[in-house]
């Protein structure tokens, strides 16, 4: 039967493969452009399609226009934004440390942001929400540069994935104990620090947007380039090294990729907690192991759940809104227990 | 010579394995190092597919000092396997055979009609045409193995390192392992260096014998001028008979007992 023998010699090669994960990446694009219209029509005052198209293509100034245009269309956008990154900062998180529990705060970005607006607020006397984000994002910078650097200690050449935990754990705990401490002598900051501790993308204004994009845009690339790299490094370090791949230069990458990545969404947002730890997972059985995949579905399913997170706080506790951070964390936990349940965690 | 180490001296931290080594690979040969546990025989496999950088002397590739080359460029001539590597779960095998073309790759040009043909070719070689769908964690020890030497000669390199790769297989899986390397030897004319522990098979499937003991080489030559009963008991500590292979006509050690 040769014809049999060419059915199945078509339905292995790497065209079908590659037609057949651009269709999933098709999929996801049409998922997150359904969060993307709930997101913008759908909160405490409802607006209809029409009159959100009206808002979006010929605004003429009527109370719809203002909200969709004000609020709803920046809080949207800064949601798709730190979704994709959150999602993408995971899966390289994942992939560096070859561990299916890793997320993007083990770098330290999550304490770094909130130590560097907390600190700025009390000693600078910052007030703007502006001047926070900037903080917050060259804290975790610092914060993720300083764990890079202690995970280096003791390591042959560049920090292993061990010593990355560790030293994250350490300096994370560390910051945490001084933010802890500086916010009891400071009730403005403390204020700042607990709304910004329960993340949220209400409110952010375009400034944000803009402010937050190239950091995300740069990591996002740095993700790209990562990809084979880190494809190579799924075998482990020395068959890595045996194909010739550099390791500590692909780690280098990668960790500079989720610094970014992270630092901006966690600046903007505050702390999103299990973005980056569930998404990945969700992932995996539509990608595969392959990089090249994982890191952009990671990218479009974390932004579509961060929005329908979003979508749901609004809603579910009227007249108020539950901020995105907590509704996550209402839905991780279970979610990530019945993932558990369902199937082994896949290893890396 | 394809691969020299040049008086080199290999070290964890303080503790010193390999001390003032030197060795050659002739090309085209099948070299095999033998030695007992902690010998430094591993270690020194890793130093030779530049996995470790030696503290003192060289390592030369083709003449070249092996660290001063790109490792990219070393990666198209030589490959290594490490012992018992692992994969992430659910790869398939063709997966994995493909992954062993990423020296030839750059991020812009990922997939050429170059690297599909050698993938096709290391997977029939190594017989595994049938399961390239599969995952990884389904197959058998032996296919696992197979799986991974299949990367490793998508790989494309003529020059072939593998760490024990008959480890935790059965004998018929051993054997298997071997006559895969004995056909890449003589069909393909690779220079192949491995390690490993069945001195029986070692010699059957061997040009080269490399015996090492507490870091120093003891003794190198043919399996017959390497395998002796002196050179049992000053390298192994081991009382054995050696006899002809009845099959193969090469050295046969039949242990007697640990000398005390």
């Amino acid at each position: 039967m040769p014809k049999l023998a060419y059915f199945t010699r078509v339905s292995n090669s790497e065209e079908e493969q590659v037609r057949r994960r651009t269709a999933v990446f098709g999929a996801l694009l049409v998922i997150v452009l359904i969060t993307v219209v709930m997101s913008i029509t759908i909160g405490s005052k409802s607006v209809p399609l029409t009159d959100a198209w009206h808002a979006l293509t010929s605004p003429t100034g009527t109370e719809n226009d203002i909200v969709i245009r004000s609020l709803r269309v920046p809080r949207t956008v800064l949601g798709v934004l730190a979704g994709i990154a959150l999602g993408v900062a995971g899966a390289l998180m994942q992939g560096h440390t070859r561990n299916p529990l890793a997320d993007p705060g083990l770098l330290g970005v999550t304490q770094g942001a909130a130590f560097a607006m907390v600190a700025g607020i009390i000693f600078l006397g910052m007030t703007s929400l502006y001047a926070y984000i900037w903080f917050g994002m060259a804290g975790a910078l610092i914060a993720s540069v300083g764990v890079f650097a202690l995970g280096m200690v003791g390591g042959r050449g560049g920090p292993t994935p061990v010593t990355l935990a560790l030293a994250g754990t350490a300096v994370s705990a560390f910051l945490y104990a001084l933010t802890s401490a500086l916010v009891l002598i400071d009730e403005q900051a403390m204020d700042v620090f607990r709304f910004w501790q329960s993340g949220s993308i209400a409110a952010r204004g375009e400034e944000v947007v803009w402010q937050v994009l190239p950091f995300i845009v740069a990591g996002l690339l740095l993700a790209l380039i990562n990809a084979p790299g880190l494809n190579a490094l799924s075998l482990g370090e020395d068959v890595a090294r045996s194909l010739g791949q550099n390791i500590a230069l692909t780690r280098g990458i990668g960790i500079a990729a989720v610094t970014l990545l992270s630092g901006a969404s966690v600046a903007a947002c505050g702390s999103l907690s299990f973005i980056g730890l569930i998404v990945p997972h969700l992932v995996r059985p539509l990608s595969g192991t392959d990089h090249r995949w994982l890191l952009p579905y990671s990218g479009l399913v974390g932004a579509a759940l961060l929005l329908f997170a979003d979508v749901i706080g609004r809603v579910v506790a009227p007249p108020g809104e539950l901020e995105v951070g907590i509704v996550l964390a209402l839905m991780g936990a279970p979610f990530f227990v019945a993932l558990v349940r369902r199937r082994k965690p896949v290893r890396l | 010579m394809r691969l020299q180490a040049r008086d080199v001296r290999l070290a964890y931290g303080e503790r010193v394995i390999v001390d003032g080594l030197d060795l050659g690979i002739e090309a085209g040969t099948v070299t095999t190092i033998i030695g007992p546990n902690g010998c430094g025989k591993s270690t020194l496999l890793r130093a030779l597919g530049r996995l470790m950088k030696p503290t003192g002397g060289e390592v030369l590739l083709d003449g070249k000092r092996i660290d001063k080359i790109p490792t990219r460029e070393v990666a198209k001539v030589l490959g290594m396997l490490p012992q018992s590597p692992t994969a992430p779960e659910g790869l398939t095998v063709a997966d994995l055979v493909a992954r062993g073309r990423h020296p030839h790759q750059t991020w812009y040009r990922q997939w050429s009609s170059d690297d599909e043909s050698s993938v096709t070719e290391a997977l029939a070689m190594t017989g595994l045409a049938d399961l390239a769908e599969r995952p990884l964690d389904e197959l058998s020890g032996g296919q696992r193995q197979r799986a991974w030497i299949s990367m490793a000669l998508a790989q494309g390199t003529d020059l072939l390192l593998l760490d024990e790769p008959t480890t935790f297989l059965d004998l018929s899986h051993q054997v298997e392992v071997l006559e895969l390397v004995r056909h890449l030897h003589q069909e393909a004319g690779r220079t192949i260096v491995m390690v490993l522990h069945d001195l029986n098979l070692a010699a059957r499937y061997t040009d080269r014998l490399v015996a090492m003991r507490e870091g120093r080489v003891v003794a190198a030559g043919t399996p017959h001028e390497v395998l002796t009963e002196d050179l049992l008991r000053g390298v192994f500590d081991l009382d054995a008979k050696v006899i002809a292979d009845p099959v193969a006509g090469t050295p046969l050690v039949v242990p007697i007992g640990r000398r005390s």
